[in-house]
């Protein structure tokens, strides 16, 4: 039979996840100007990599699956960051037509 | 011949189970990467948009109700809780609670998609679906249609994966119930549960980048 986790895990990985839907719910109502959208950005990443840890096995998996776990996410790194700075740079120097 | 006694069934190809589980989770891992991609193209387009017009952004998005959408994120939250346990029950070879947890998972499935339901229903009685039927008397409309159309595109492709995943549950609770992931073949109840938890974590981003955009 496979090693499987304690129920205790599973449990207390849900409580961190509905606390940080909390935290992020609450944060919403307060003003911090820009700095709210980098806040729930964070709690969203947060929930995301406790999600893959505990309930997608990524803690205690082979290396081959982090590598696969992970590339999708840099490829969407790579595409956000590349057209953004397409995006904010527009307009930094100005053309002659 | 007893029961527990049968060893889990390793196709040809593989040496043995060990590489056979490892297999199947690298080629799921895989196709999550390519559905981060696929949604990947919705968000950078909420991004580009959103760097666009970000004040408009965060006027439009108060017309969405926080109290529907931060309810539906605890109820995937705790779907994925029913299915991490599932996975557990199918490693242990518990057939009867097995089936229960994937029942049990397909209906908080349910249960998202009707408060999603009732959500879609609120706007289109309020006008907020993009279209000739889409009213907006704030300032600048095509901006606000043009929250709407995103959000519509993300939530509705979200969407579309629990139903497909609502569908799946349901077949592994049957073939549960059959036997069929007893004597360490539970592979298909694994892997079917890396998918439920990327739907989830899909959503975990789509709740605050559309429902709690900026300070409420």
């Amino acid at each position: 039979m496979e090693e499987v986790t304690q129920p205790k895990v599973y449990v207390r990985t849900c409580v961190a996840l509905l606390a940080l839907l909390a935290l992020t719910w609450a944060i919403a109502y307060v003003d911090l100007g820009p700095f709210n959208l980098i806040v729930a950005l964070g709690v969203a990443i947060a929930k995301a990599i406790v999600i893959a840890l505990f309930f997608m096995h990524i803690k205690g998996s082979s290396r081959l699956l982090h590598l696969a776990a992970v590339a999708g996410m840099i490829w969407l790194l790579f595409l956000i960051s590349l057209t953004l700075g397409d995006y904010i740079t527009r307009g930094w120097v100005p053309l002659n037509h | 011949m007893e029961a527990a006694n049968l060893p889990p069934l390793v196709g040809q190809q593989f040496d043995d189970i060990e590489q056979q589980r490892e297999a199947a989770k690298l080629g799921m891992w895989i196709f999550l990467a390519t559905e981060v991609l696929f949604f990947g193209g919705l968000f950078l387009g909420y991004t580009i948009y959103r760097f666009t017009y970000g004040q408009i952004f965060v006027h439009t998005s108060r017309k969405l109700d926080v109290l529907l959408g931060g309810t539906n994120t605890a109820v995937l939250l705790i779907s994925s809780l029913l299915m991490a346990f599932a996975v557990r029950a199918a490693k242990l070879d518990q057939r009867r609670m097995l089936t229960w947890l994937l029942i049990g998972t397909a209906l908080l499935g349910c249960v998202f998609m009707s408060i999603k339901g009732v959500e879609y229903h609120k706007d289109y009685v309020d006008h907020l679906v993009p279209g000739r039927h889409f009213e907006w008397h704030g300032a600048d409309p095509h901006s606000a249609e043009l929250f709407f159309w995103i959000y519509f595109a993300m939530t509705g492709l979200h969407a579309i994966h629990v139903t497909v995943g609502i569908g799946i549950m349901l077949v592994l609770a049957l073939l549960a119930w059959l036997g069929k992931f007893s004597h360490g073949n539970h592979n298909t109840v694994e892997i079917a549960g890396l998918y439920w938890h990327f739907v989830d974590i899909v959503w975990v981003f789509l709740f605050p980048l559309l429902y709690l955009v900026g300070h409420r």
